[in-house]
């Protein structure tokens, strides 16, 4: 693994929320910060309001941060970021179906990009580039899958798409945001295999966001796991999933099905019950649903604890090493 | 006979602009009383067609165009519009995938769950009310919610709702499509633990739909494994997911990465399902298959049963012959 090609500092990002008289604020994403290194995955693992979507959505550009700062490949980037960061850290999106122009022809859009990010290409080569970026991510044969329309393309194709669509612009970071939770089991892992080899064989860095832990455990190097906004656990991803040390981790493990394995004895109490997020307040957001949790928690913001030199949890209860 | 629901040789087309799509075809099972059958497969497979048809909630452009539904003893095709009300709640229910659109935002969950007490029973309102707080709590929500509206509950809340709704009347099947899908893990667990529970403890049967199996994997006890509207794979949930034997099942069970299990490369399925209107001549199955022969692709095997397991495919089937 190579140097930090983007560092993300204490970065926030709050929605205003409400009417007239219950105005608030949702804390979407809460002072986060995370380093990736070129040639890594890291996964973002999170449920469904944790703030996942939001860290991508900021780092491409779609929001401006609350508050902190993002360092790509050297330097901050601003509010509203150019077309040059834009092209080095593309963004791929959840739903096939609604990212792609359905009325151009897949090599329409595509020369689209490369004509905007890859200014010394000529039209024929252009093309040439075109067939080889969408051979890259196994549509084949190339010249032929440029003259379709989206519609004759199936999910996990459209999605392959993305990923070449992203790699027009010569990303040294593809944000991917849930790229497989809309696609068919049997067709998820092809592309997750894609993913892979984009870092193996590219070089490229992926942020990988999603739900859920075993793809993130399958793809990702490293992985972060997000509750309410914050970072509740970091670490390499084997190390998360087999040594968790958050409460809140744990509790992902041991509901998460995992049909190879007989399911656990413990009673789960837990009944997936939501966290607040608008205008929280201090303490541990976890501390609601948290077995272990002390008056301390709900009054004081844990921070992150170091557990070994690449695993760190924000709770009171870890004990460093 | 002693299954509550026989489903025999069902089928039923979606109209298109290109001719009828078969989105089931030739599926039978039978649901024992009290078990949990459970139906897998990917988008487009008929696994919710399937439900609505036997639910008899099929509409234009979907059609039944044949077989039959027995309901204890009774077919459920054949029956007339007021004598399917009756039936619905009371003997069969069905909670819907997303419950938010399932729930009327406009009314409280009191009164949507005393409606469907007043369609179906003559209990005066003290029983009534009596009932509702009892079902909501037995799905562990605190019967004060009786007078919330639908958006003043999470996701998960709603969702036993609906199930809560279901059992008012103790059905003797409850029909239940992907009702996990949209719920965090956590959720999830929950939800299917709870239904697990109220199962063991009320006796009624459940056929669930979902394209994830892993969520029905510690709790169905037979699965079926739909491909292209044919049942492919059918048997005893853990000994399907041990032992998966048509090759579109071996593909799906090596499709999702473990959790905690050995982390080793995997490749999935290459290619994508058939079209219904104008369907392969040989096995379904056949054009993504990696073992398929001449005989796959020109002849449609049949669901042969052995030994507990009912597999379509022609190279499991013979093995079992000369075995």
């Amino acid at each position: 693994m190579g140097e930090t090609i983007l560092s993300v500092e204490h970065l926030s990002r709050h929605f205003r929320v409400g009417g007239f008289r219950s105005r608030g604020s949702l804390y979407a994403t809460d002072d986060v910060s995370f380093d990736v290194a070129s040639g890594e995955i890291l996964a973002l693992v999170g449920e469904s309001g944790s703030g996942k979507s939001t860290i991508a959505r900021v780092l491409a550009g779609l929001y401006p941060p609350t508050a902190g700062r993002v360092i790509f490949e050297g330097r901050p980037v601003g509010r509203r970021p150019g077309r040059a960061v834009r092209g080095r850290m593309p963004i791929v999106f959840q739903d096939p179906f609604g990212s792609i122009n359905p009325v151009l022809r897949v090599g329409h859009s595509l020369d689209r990009s490369l004509t905007l990010h890859r200014r010394d290409l000529s039209r024929a080569q252009r093309h040439e580039e075109a067939v080889a970026l969408v051979e890259r991510v196994g549509l084949t044969p190339g010249a032929d899958v440029l003259r379709r329309y989206p519609h004759e393309l199936s999910g996990g194709q459209r999605q392959r798409l993305g990923f070449a669509q992203a790699l027009a612009s010569r990303p040294a970071l593809i944000l991917a945001d849930e790229p497989v939770s809309m696609l068919d089991v049997s067709i998820r892992i092809g592309l997750l295999n894609v993913m892979g080899d984009l870092r193996d064989r590219d070089g490229v860095s992926l942020l990988y966001i999603t739900h859920d832990l075993a793809s993130a455990r399958y793809v990702a190097d490293r992985m972060i796991v997000l509750y309410a906004g914050r970072i509740v656990e970091e670490g390499l991803s084997e190390e998360v999933i087999t040594t968790p040390r958050h409460p809140y981790t744990k509790l992902l493990m041991s509901t998460a099905p995992d049909p190879r394995l007989p399911l656990g004895d413990e009673v789960v109490a837990d009944l997936g019950e939501p966290p607040k997020v608008i205008d929280p307040g201090p303490g541990c957001r976890f501390a609601p649903r948290c077995p272990l949790a002390t008056e301390h928690c709900r009054t004081t913001t844990p921070t992150m604890v170091t557990v070994s030199a690449t695993q760190r949890a924000a709770c009171f209860a870890v004990r460093p090493e | 006979m002693t299954s509550i629901l026989e489903v025999r040789d069902l089928r039923v087309a979606y109209d298109t602009a290109a001719g009828p799509a078969q989105a089931v075809s030739h599926v039978s099972l039978d649901v024992a009383p009290g078990e949990f059958l459970a139906i897998v497969g990917e988008s487009g497979c008929g696994k919710s067609t399937l439900l609505f048809a036997i639910a008899q909630l099929l509409t234009y452009p979907a059609r039944l165009t044949g077989g039959s539904v027995l309901f204890g003893g009774v077919d459920f095709t054949s029956l007339d519009a007021e004598t399917l009300r009756q039936s619905r709640w009371r003997d069969i229910s069905v909670v819907m995938q997303s419950a938010m659109n399932a729930l009327n935002p406009t009314l409280t969950i009191g009164a949507q769950l005393a409606d469907v007490c007043r369609a179906h029973t003559d209990w005066d309102d003290r029983r009534i009310e009596q009932r509702c707080a009892e079902v909501l709590a037995m799905v562990s929500i605190d019967p004060v919610h009786l007078r919330s509206y639908p958006f003043q509950l999470s996701g998960g809340m709603r969702q036993r709702a609906m199930i809560a709704m279901a059992l008012l009347l103790e059905p003797k099947l409850v029909i239940m499509d992907e009702p996990t899908s949209a719920l965090d893990v956590v959720a999830q667990r929950s939800l299917m633990s709870q239904i697990e529970e109220l199962r063991r403890r009320l006796g009624f049967a459940v056929l669930f739909v979902t394209h994830d199996m892993s969520v029905v994997s510690h709790f169905s006890d037979r699965l079926a494994v739909m491909y292209a509207g044919e049942v492919v794979e059918l048997g005893a949930t853990r000994a399907v997911f041990d032992e998966p034997r048509h090759p579109y099942a071996r593909g799906l069970m090596d499709a999702f990465p473990s959790l905690l299990g050995e982390r080793r490369p995997l490749t999935g399925i290459a290619g994508n399902p058939p079209s219904l209107v104008d369907p392969p001549r040989g096995c379904l199955f056949a054009p993504r298959c990696a073992h398929a022969t001449d005989r796959c692709r020109s002849a449609r095997p049949a669901l042969v049963e052995a030994d507990g397991r009912a597999v379509r495919c022609f190279l499991v089937n013979d093995e079992v012959d000369d075995g």
